[in-house]
């Protein structure tokens, strides 16, 4: 029997891959834009499990609004990261040090 | 039954591609690995009775998003093999960041879950039950502020995408259609008397 629970645990293992992904992976910038985007996958799996738990349509709602803005993030971080590779023809993370903070 | 199958083989193959996301080699690799986990969590939402959310991400994820992700993967000239220096180093930090988070969720859902509610399995809905309609009843009504936020939102990445990514290139060779609308016959056509000359 599927329960709520188990869609917690697959979430929580999901977030936590893409947090081991954010580390692996901290110099292109590609792999963590997608990372994130594996990240606000688990956390709509915990919303939509509550959702149904409680019985309450706001979680799915909620979903609704962070799949908009996850697609909106998308497009203006992969023109950021166009105009970026344009300009200094790299997306190492580690080249990125030209403002010398 | 079947449905825990289902779950299981859909949660493996999920939890598989995500492994592939973050370990590829190829950047394009990992946008393919996306889109399977993309479709794996669309069919565990339908599991779940969240029929519109699971047919939106499909729609918007692997139809727009992905597609995004895919082309500017392959405009851009990368050099994969310089990105992936110091992979081993951090790999096994990753690993233990990500047991460190598994172990701190798994504690909080398995106990401090309020009573055994967690354990249950959500009741099914009826066959006549519409979970497009049900999202749409509040969606339109309690939360219309903010889907309209939201499609300014939307409007607001487009007009930024654009603007980041538009140059002009000097020496481009195109039409000005409004000079070529505009133009007389005079600038164009000249009329000049000959001498009619004989062989």
């Amino acid at each position: 029997m599927i329960t709520v629970a188990h869609y917690l645990i697959l979430a929580a293992i999901l977030f936590s891959l893409s947090v081991a992904g954010i580390f692996i992976n901290r110099k292109n910038v590609i792999l963590l834009l997608m990372c994130i985007e594996l990240m606000l996958l688990a956390v709509n799996f915990n919303f939509i499990a509550f959702s149904r738990m409680l019985g309450d349509t706001l979680g799915q709602v909620f979903v609704f609004f962070i799949l908009t803005v996850a697609a909106a993030e998308a497009a203006i971080g992969l023109a950021i990261l166009v105009v970026l590779f344009r300009n200094t023809q790299s997306i190492n993370v580690d080249e990125l040090d030209e403002m010398k903070g | 039954m079947i449905a825990t199958i289902t779950f299981y083989v859909f949660a493996a193959v999920l939890l598989v591609a995500a492994i592939g996301v973050i370990t590829a080699r190829n950047p394009v690799h990992s946008a393919l690995f996306l889109v399977l986990s993309f479709f794996q969590s669309a069919v565990l939402w339908l599991l779940i009775e969240a029929a519109f959310l699971a047919i939106a991400l499909v729609l918007v994820y692997v139809g727009a998003v992905m597609v995004l992700f895919l082309f500017v993967v392959m405009m851009l000239d990368i050099n994969a093999a310089r990105l992936r220096e110091g992979f081993t180093r951090y790999f096994w930090l990753g690993i233990a960041v990500a047991g460190i988070v598994v172990v701190q969720i798994g504690h909080v859902i398995w106990f401090r879950s309020e009573g055994l509610r967690f354990l249950t399995r959500p009741e099914s809905y009826p066959a006549d039950f519409s979970n497009t309609r049900e999202l749409g009843s509040v969606l339109y009504t309690e939360h219309v502020y903010a889907f309209e936020l939201a499609a300014m939102l939307l409007l607001l990445a487009m007009i930024a995408a654009i603007t980041l990514t538009m140059r002009k290139r000097p020496g481009l060779k195109a039409q000005n259609v409004a000079r070529q609308v505009a133009v007389r016959r005079e600038d164009r056509v000249r009329i000049v008397s000959m001498d009619a000359t004989k062989d």
